[in-house]
C-alpha cells in the first residue's frame, strides 16, 4: 500500500474530523447554555449547504460572499427557532429539547425534500481553490487545505472569543450559573438566543464548507449529526477545545481506519465510544452533569 | 382522588381494546391493521423502557430491524416455521439488547439518548455490510409459513388473528411488568435512585433487565412485520424508525398504557393517508410533533386522562 493512498484517507480524515468539530462545538456551546441536545444541528448544517447553492444559483452569489452570509442566515433562522419554538420548554425536562428539535429536524429534512426531493445537486469548487499543491510526497488538493484551515478557524475564533472576550465570559458564566448571571444584570435570555444562533451557524458554516466536497442534499445532515452525537458522548460536553481535538481525532482514526479496513471505516467511532463508555462513562474531557 | 378515574379508564381501555381487535378486520383492511399492532407493539416496548426506568431510548430501532431480519433470515434461508422463526428473532433481538443496555446504562437522560442512537447506527451499519441482509435490497419474499403447521398465513384472516394475539400477549406482558412488584422497584429506581440503591436494590441489574426485555418485545414486534410483509430492510434499522416510535408514543402518550397504541394507529393512518396527498409525511409529522410538545405535551391519552381525572374533581366538589 503506497503512502500516497494513507496519506489521502488521512486528509479525508482530517476534513471529516474538521466538520465534526465544527458540528460538536456548536453543540457544546448550545448544551451548555441551553441544556438542549440540538439533533436538529444536522438539518442546520444541511441548510447551510442548500443556501451557498441558492446564493450561487438563483443570485448568483459566490462562495467568498456566502462565507459570511451563509453563518448569518442560518443563525438568524436558528434565533428565530429558539424564540419562537425552544423558549417555551426550557422549565421541562430535558428530554423535552431532544424530542422538540428532533421534530424541526423532522420537519426542516421534510421542507427540502419536499422542494427539492432528495437527488444530490452539485456545488462547484470556487475557481480560487482549483487545483493544488504537489509536495512531493503527495498531491494536495487547494480546496481540501482550505477546508482543513478555514474550519480550524471557525473553531479557533470561537474559543478564542469564549475564552478571552468580555462577551465569552458572561457566556460562561450564564451557563455555569444562569440565575447568578442574571442577579448580576446580564440579560440572560437574550444571551440564550445569541448563543444558539452561534451553535447552529457553525454548524451552517459546516455545510457550506462541505457543499463542494459532498453533493447539497435534503438528508445530507441527518446521518452526520449521529456521527457527531458520538463524537461528543466521547470527547464529554464539558470542553470546548476537548470536543475540537478529540472531533480531529476522530476524524483522523476513521480516515485510517478506511486504509486498514474500509468495511468497517464509518463503524469505528462508534466501536470507539462503546470502549470510552466501558472505561469513562463521563467521557474523555466529560464531568457528570 | 385521580386514581379512581384511572383505573376506570384503563378497565374500560382493556374491554374496547379487546373488542375492537376481534371486531377490526371486519371493518377495516386487515394487513393496515397488522401493520397499526406491529408498530403499536413497538411502541409498547419502548413505553415499557420509558415508564418503569425513565429511560428514553433513540435507539429501539435496532431491536425491531434485526428481529426483522433474523425472523426474515430463519424463514427464508434455513426454512424454519413460524414460530422458531420467531422466537429465533426475539432471542436475538434480546441479545443484542443486553449488550446495548449493559452500554448504555452508565449514563441517564439525554446522554442515554444520544448513546442508544449511536448504537443502533452501528446496527445499521452492519446491516450494510454483512452479507444476509443483502444490503440495499433487503431481504425480500419472506415465506409466511402456517400458525401451529396448520392454518396457512397467507390468509389475511388468519394474519390478522395471529398478529392480534401476538400483540395482546406482548402488550399484557408490558402492562404485567409495569404492575408488578419488579416495576415498582424500576420505578423506585427512576424516581430516586440513590434511595433505592440504600434499600440494598441493585439498581443496574434491574435496569439491565427492563432495557433487555424491552429489546425483545421491540424484536417480537419487527419479526411479527417482516414476516406479515414478507420483508425486512435498511429502513427497518434505521434512525428515522427508532425517532419514529418515540413519536407515536409521545403523540399517544409518554409513559401511558394505551398512549403507545393511540399514537401508532394515529401514525400508522396519517402515514396511509398522506402517501396519496403528495405532502411529505415527514413535513406533517414533523409539524404535528413541534406542535404537540408545546400544546399538549401529554399526547393523546395523557390528554384525555387529565381531562377525566379534572371533571371526576368538578364533580365530586359540586
Amino acid at each position: 500500500m503506497s503512502t500516497q493512498v494513507i496519506l489521502g484517507q488521512l486528509l479525508v480524515g482530517l476534513i471529516n474530523g474538521s466538520f465534526y468539530a465544527m458540528m460538536s462545538l456548536g453543540l457544546a456551546i448550545i448544551f451548555g447554555l441551553l441544556g438542549i441536545a440540538n439533533i436538529a444541528q444536522g438539518a442546520f448544517y444541511m441548510m447551510g449547504a442548500f443556501f451557498s447553492w441558492m446564493l450561487l444559483r438563483w443570485a448568483g452569489i459566490g462562495y467568498f460572499p456566502a462565507l459570511i452570509l451563509v453563518p448569518l442566515a442560518v443563525g438568524l433562522i436558528g434565533m428565530a427557532i429558539e424564540r419562537l419554538l425552544l423558549r417555551r420548554i426550557y422549565r421541562l425536562d430535558h428530554m423535552y429539547g431532544l424530542l422538540l428539535t428532533f421534530g424541526i429536524l423532522t420537519f426542516i429534512q421534510g421542507l427540502f425534500v419536499w422542494l427539492f426531493a432528495t437527488a444530490g445537486r452539485p456545488y462547484p469548487v470556487p475557481a480560487e481553490l482549483r487545483g493544488g499543491f504537489d509536495l512531493g510526497f503527495m498531491f494536495l488538493p487547494a480546496y481540501r487545505a482550505w477546508v482543513v484551515a478555514a474550519s480550524l478557524t471557525f473553531c479557533l475564533a470561537t474559543w478564542l472569543i469564549i475564552e478571552k472576550t468580555p462577551l465569552g465570559r458572561t457566556l460562561r458564566a450564564a451557563t455555569e450559573n444562569p440565575n447568578l448571571t442574571r442577579a448580576f444584570g446580564v440579560n440572560v435570555p437574550a444571551l440564550m438566543t445569541f448563543g444558539f444562533g452561534v451553535g447552529v451557524a457553525l454548524a451552517g458554516a459546516a455545510g457550506l464548507l462541505a457543499a463542494p466536497i459532498y453533493s447539497v442534499s435534503p438528508l445530507m445532515g441527518g446521518d452526520l449529526v449521529i456521527v457527531v452525537f458520538a463524537v461528543v458522548v466521547i470527547g464529554g460536553l464539558g470542553s470546548i477545545l476537548g470536543s475540537i481535538v478529540t472531533s480531529l481525532a476522530l476524524g483522523l482514526l476513521e480516515g485510517l481506519a478506511r486504509v486498514v479496513y474500509p468495511q468497517g471505516a464509518n463503524m469505528v467511532i462508534f466501536v470507539i465510544m462503546i470502549a470510552v463508555l466501558l472505561v469513562r462513562p463521563a467521557g474523555l474531557f466529560g464531568r457528570e452533569r | 382522588m385521580s386514581a379512581l378515574p384511572q383505573a376506570m379508564v384503563a378497565r374500560a381501555g382493556w374491554a374496547v381494546l379487546v373488542a375492537a381487535l376481534l371486531v377490526a378486520p371486519w371493518l377495516f383492511y386487515p394487513l393496515f391493521l397488522v401493520k397499526v399492532l406491529c408498530y403499536a407493539l413497538f411502541a409498547c416496548a419502548f413505553n415499557l423502557l420509558l415508564g418503569t426506568c425513565g429511560l428514553m431510548s433513540f435507539g429501539h430501532a435496532a431491536f425491531f430491524g434485526s428481529a426483522a431480519y433474523i425472523a426474515g433470515h430463519a424463514a427464508k434461508e434455513w426454512g424454519l416455521p413460524f414460530e422458531a422463526a420467531m422466537l429465533c428473532a426475539v432471542g436475538g433481538a434480546s441479545a443484542i439488547g443486553a449488550v446495548f443496555g449493559y452500554i448504555s446504562i452508565r449514563r441517564q437522560g439525554i446522554y442515554f439518548a444520544m448513546i442508544t442512537l449511536a448504537l443502533a447506527q452501528l446496527i445499521y451499519f452492519l446491516a450494510l455490510q454483512l452479507p444476509f441482509t443483502h444490503a440495499e435490497d433487503g431481504l425480500t419474499a419472506i415465506p409466511r409459513g402456517k400458525v401451529l403447521g396448520l392454518f396457512p398465513l397467507d390468509d389475511n384472516m388468519v394474519l390478522y388473528y395471529t398478529t392480534a394475539v401476538i400483540f395482546l400477549g406482548g402488550f399484557s406482558l408490558v402492562h404485567l411488568v409495569l404492575n408488578s412488584t419488579f416495576g415498582q422497584v424500576v420505578r423506585a429506581v427512576r424516581d430516586n435512585e440513590m434511595r433505592a440503591v440504600s434499600l440494598g436494590f441493585e439498581v443496574n441489574r434491574f435496569k439491565l433487565l427492563a432495557f433487555t426485555l424491552s429489546a425483545a418485545i421491540a424484536g417480537l414486534a419487527g419479526a411479527n412485520k417482516a414476516i406479515a410483509f414478507k420483508l425486512a430492510t435498511l429502513v427497518d434499522v434505521h434512525w428515522s424508525t427508532s425517532g419514529n416510535v418515540v413519536l407515536m408514543t409521545l403523540l399517544g402518550g409518554l409513559g401511558t398504557l394505551f398512549g403507545p397504541v393511540a399514537g401508532a394507529i394515529f401514525f400508522v393512518a396519517l402515514e396511509n393517508y398522506l402517501a396519496d396527498s403528495g405532502l411529505p409525511v415527514q413535513l406533517v409529522i414533523g409539524a404535528i410533533v413541534i406542535g404537540c410538545i408545546l400544546l399538549f405535551r401529554r399526547g393523546l391519552v395523557g390528554e384525555i386522562e387529565n381531562l377525566l381525572g379534572m371533571l371526576a374533581r368538578r364533580s365530586k366538589k359540586s
